[in-house]
């Protein structure tokens, strides 16, 4: 696979850390994985499910944005996003970031960037299911940063 | 110009998360004079859902952040951003 070029999009089906590596580069010295998973617990209430609203299109725009902004700002060979969509249960896997380069300080770096921008930038939104039964939105950012008009 | 005859266009907003349950809908549809611009549709979508919008609300444009002052196209996908919770 081409330098910089990984797979990025969001998927209505479990999604899991090993989903990328496959498409790496057998010389890449530092390869860095993120996972982020369902938690069973937020602000002091037992989450049993989570709900992903994404506005599909602009998601996927958003990704490829994020994924060439980490590859210009650090020296990697890979970058690779997956968010999930739909309903998840907890511990299931919500997203896959995964980063290539030549040292493990690019790679923690350039991972640590691409999942921040995913948290501060992607139009998706997390309703979380509790064992009472009730739902909440959870409180996200204001879109910052990403494509502007 | 005379304001007696202004030009109205239909304007359809997508809705996402919370907004998509306040609104009971996907979207709603609006009519915008031609030359309306984002602050004026923030204007009327806080009329359409009172008390549910922040003051400055994201609007999303063709599938990018817009602008205040970005006039509306009648071709223009339209989009209320609510704050993002993604990862």
């Amino acid at each position: 696979m081409s330098d910089g070029v990984g797979r990025v999009g969001l998927r209505d089906a479990p999604i899991s850390p090993g989903d990328l590596l496959d498409d790496v580069s057998a010389g890449a010295g530092a390869v860095v994985t993120f996972e982020g998973r369902v938690r069973d617990r937020n602000d002091g209430r037992t989450v049993i499910g989570l709900h992903y609203d994404a506005y599909q299109e602009m998601a996927e725009d958003v990704l490829e944005d994020i994924q060439r902004r980490t590859c210009e700002a650090f020296p990697v060979s890979f970058v690779g996003l997956l968010h999930r969509v739909g309903t998840l249960s907890v511990g299931e896997t919500a997203v896959v970031v995964t980063v290539t380069a030549a040292h493990r300080s690019a790679a923690f770096d350039a991972a640590r960037f691409a999942v921040e921008a995913i948290k501060a930038e992607l139009p998706v939104w997390k309703q979380e299911e509790y064992e009472d039964g009730t739902r909440a939105w959870l409180d996200g950012d204001p879109a910052k940063g990403g494509p502007t008009a | 110009m005379s304001t007696d005859h202004v030009e109205l266009m239909p304007v359809h907003v997508q809705l996402f998360g919370r907004y998509r349950d306040v609104a009971a809908d996907e979207g709603v549809m609006l009519q915008m004079p031609r030359g309306a611009t984002v602050a004026d549709l923030v204007s009327e979508l806080h009329e359409r859902l009172p008390d549910q919008l922040p003051e400055r609300p994201t609007i999303a444009i063709n599938r990018r952040q817009a602008m205040d002052d970005q006039v509306l196209e009648a071709s223009d996908e339209i989009a209320l951003i609510p704050p993002v919770a993604g990862g």
